[in-house]
């Protein structure tokens, strides 16, 4: 493995493979898709109601996947519940079992469970053959679709919805604080790094929701409902502004107090993470999309610009905000810990952590979301023309 | 006095208890080895040391440490006149076969061993999700490999970069500072064949012990002290330029 | 209870919930391992495994038993902190069983430029040379008894 200068000789090979980029990925998007689907349930943002359903299935996709990065990448996988067995109370990473045990099952599935009820139950009834089986289990025995029951129903998942949004911040921000709290690696030791994860995650969720929005009313022959997915980009470029100017803090604090990290951080940021870095996530995954989604907020373009801009700034930024993980763990093991050299990184193709694996980890969600859409569809059968932008 | 009964509701469950742990009491280690009468260092004495390299190779020997993965190794260090902010250091295979000739010419040269520090405040027990790693009573970080999962925050986590994933066993691994010596009274495979004496094991709750002696009398430093994981191998005679 | 029978579903799920935590907590005293968390937060039994490995070097207070004239003669040569393993290799097995673990002797044309050869980074008072300039080739063994190498005054050792 090609060193340059000075490596620590048990440094020289990574730790963390492209799984463990994958990771804080994947949850970020759940976490960003939540918040989303929050903002019309808590803050009445009624525009956005189209992508209300779609975003908590969404949500529940990339959540049921990633673990699978997780698993795939132990060394002892066959020990992996020893985290639900002995959780040692100091590591952040023992907390992954638990707040995401909670966050499926009190949050998302229990939230799930509750908007979709009433069709369940009617589901349960008038389908057939397997399908039945599949929703009369989901309607753990009770048939009451009262409007009493739907009331309660409602008013649970309210609840549940407000203690939605604090877990979903601690489901992507104890990921953050897992690198924000390594005191020996500098490029990640940060009490910034859980808020920059977070505020990247709920970038990724939102464009990634109003992509699969945009692509399956597409799919569907519908309208696209103007107004929502407007409202959408405008929420994505507030969080968008906050993620940068957050990513622009660090930068500029690193460069003001330039301790003994600064040198060999900033040398590798100009050769081996330009490209990661510099091009795809800052530039072509935060300034572009920017610019383009504040073009629209000064400007009056026509509805299909508007929708290709959208569509633009969206896949701009999901490879952005995977370029961000890639360079905060990929970077974060480049450098030596002597600050006196780096290392490479070797993504082989077909090992357990190489690269068909990791893509495969990323399109088996949208597998998922698709069986999800199939047993619990987030649009009415009947095809309807939903109204234009007012 | 008479015990009430709620006095007894609280006193049987908290015996009941500690009841356990009360049998369990110290571990029977090795024969006369109690834990609590040693809390384990090591000395490194800079000038002393030659990079023969025989303490990697005594450890790899000792330890069945797999290739191109070290417990220990030694740095060798040149420093320019005051450039000690940029030293050019080699390290070639770990030091498994020592040193060839210096390219450079003129500054200062030396060697620098380097091995797990077990930290009092180790980061890296700190981060283990399972409790796989481990501070022993006696001052030692141990790892237990069939609990470790491999799931490498540890490695992450050392400043020293003294861990590593067991190639074959997929576990964490490092200097246990030859644990499996020190308790029947011998010393750890690096000290033993330091032919300068350059690597010395010391026991810090040990009156006897050279090191109280040492350590009046010379300066002595640890590794990356800002980051105050309580580091407890002393280097003496260590140079600013150390990394 | 007009209620009580709308949230009915609710404590069905709950009932879900209740059983799935109780299976949890079976499960985990089953799992985990006895001897885990007696001193800390750690499988107790790993210390007395880690404690059973075996060693590989004897020590130097093993030689003594049986080579007490070796010993005697490096203790008063230049060697005398050098311990025998440190050139002879890990030799609990032959201490374990004499007879049939014979150890090889090592090369000292291999051995001895290991600390001796000369580098720039060794202290200045360590005795090192160019082996090449000093001996062209020749074993160090030809003028040299390791256990205490320094030349008596004469020539040969």
């Amino acid at each position: 493995m090609p060193v340059d200068g000075f490596m620590y000789p048990n440094e020289v090979e990574l730790q963390w493979s492209v799984l463990i980029v994958l990771y804080p990925f994947l949850t970020g998007l759940v976490a960003g898709a939540f918040i989303l689907a929050s903002l019309e349930r808590i803050f009445h943002v009624n525009a956005v109601k189209p992508t209300y359903r779609l975003a908590l299935l969404t949500a529940l996709s990339f959540l049921l996947i990633s673990p699978l990065p997780l698993q795939l990448h132990l060394g002892r996988p066959e020990r992996s519940l020893e985290m639900y067995l002995t959780p040692h109370r100091t590591s952040a990473m023992a907390m992954f079992g638990f707040v995401y045990l909670w966050y499926l099952m009190a949050v998302l599935v229990l939230e799930i469970w509750l908007d979709y009820r009433h069709e369940i139950v009617k589901l349960a009834t008038s389908s057939t053959g397997w399908k039945r089986i599949v929703y009369r289990l989901m309607t753990l025995g009770s048939r009451n679709i009262s409007e009493g029951a739907l009331k309660v129903d409602d008013r649970v998942g309210y609840a549940v919805t407000m203690i939605g949004i604090p877990s979903a911040f601690l489901l992507h921000g104890y990921v953050g604080f897992i690198f924000g709290s390594v005191k020996a690696n500098p490029w990640w030791s940060s009490p910034l790094m859980p808020v920059v994860f977070l505020f990247s995650a709920m970038v990724s969720g939102i464009a990634m929701v109003m992509l699969l929005y945009m692509g399956f009313t597409r799919l569907r022959r519908q309208l696209i409902d103007m107004r929502c997915v407007d409202t959408i980009a405008q929420y994505l470029l507030y969080i968008f502004l906050i993620d940068f100017a957050l990513e622009m803090l660090d930068l500029i604090h690193r460069i003001y107090e330039a301790d003994e990290s600064f040198r060999s951080l900033g040398f590798m940021l100009h050769t081996k993470l330009f490209f990661s870095q510099v091009i795809l996530q800052v530039l072509l995954g935060t300034v572009v999309p920017i610019a383009l989604l504040g073009l629209i907020q000064f400007t009056n373009l026509a509805e299909h610009l508007r929708r290709k801009i959208y569509a633009t700034s969206a896949v701009l930024a999901l490879i952005g905000i995977f370029a961000m993980r890639w360079n905060v763990v990929i970077g974060g093991q480049l450098f030596s810990k002597s600050f006196l050299g780096y290392t490479s990184y070797k993504l082989d193709l077909i090992s357990r952590e190489g690269l068909f694996v990791a893509g495969g980890l990323m399109v088996l969600p949208f597998v998922v979301l698709y069986v999800l859409i199939k047993v619990l569809p987030p649009w009415p059968t009947e095809t309807v023309k939903v109204a234009a932008a007012n | 006095m008479s015990i009430t009964r709620r006095q007894i509701l609280i006193l049987l469950p908290a015996a009941a208890l500690s009841w356990k742990y009360l049998l369990a009491g110290a571990p029977e280690l090795a024969p006369n080895y109690t834990q609590s009468e040693h809390w384990w260092g090591m000395l490194i004495d800079i000038p002393k040391c030659i990079g023969c390299g025989n303490c990697v190779r005594a450890c790899k020997a000792e330890n069945n440490v797999p290739d191109g993965y070290f417990r220990t190794w030694v740095e060798r260090y040149h420093v320019d006149d005051f450039h000690i902010e940029t030293p050019t250091v080699d390290s070639p295979d770990g030091a498994i076969d020592g040193f060839p000739g210096s390219k450079e010419q003129g500054g200062k040269n030396f060697f620098v061993p380097k091995l797990c520090n077990h930290c009092v405040d180790s980061p890296c027990t700190q981060v283990c999700p399972v409790g796989a790693t481990f501070d022993s009573k006696d001052g030692v970080v141990l790892i237990d490999e069939k609990y470790c999962l491999g799931c490498r925050y540890c490695i992450q986590a050392c400043p020293y970069g003294c861990r590593f994933l067991h190639p074959e066993k997929k576990t964490a691994e490092k200097c246990t500072l030859c644990y499996h010596r020190i308790t029947k009274g011998f010393t750890t495979a690096c000290a033993e064949n330091c032919p300068t004496g350059a690597r010395q094991l010391a026991d810090l709750k040990n009156p006897s012990d050279p090191i109280h002696e040492y350590l009046k009398t010379h300066s002595v430093q640890v590794l990356k002290p800002h980051l105050a994981t309580g580091a407890k191998v002393y280097y003496s005679g260590l140079d600013g330029s150390v990394r | 209870m007009a209620k009580l029978k709308d949230s009915e579903h609710l404590l069905r799920l709950a009932a879900v919930f209740l059983v799935i935590f109780l299976s949890f907590l079976f499960i985990r005293t089953h799992f985990v391992p006895k001897s885990f968390g007696l001193y800390g937060h750690y499988r107790a039994d790993a210390l007395k495994e880690i404690t059973a490995r075996p060693m590989a070097f004897a020590g130097h207070q093993a030689c003594a038993e049986c080579h007490d004239d070796v010993v005697k003669t490096k203790a008063v040569g230049k060697h005398a902190v050098v311990n025998c393993e440190a050139c002879h290799g890990a030799l609990q097995k032959h201490v374990e069983d004499p007879a049939s673990v014979i150890p090889q002797l090592p090369d000292t044309g291999v051995l001895c430029a290991r600390c001796h050869e000369a580098n720039l980074a060794k202290p200045k008072a360590f005795p090192q040379l160019s082996t090449k300039d000093h001996s062209g080739g020749e074993k160090c063994k030809t003028c040299h008894q390791p256990h205490s190498p320094l030349l008596q005054p004469g020539g040969r050792k």
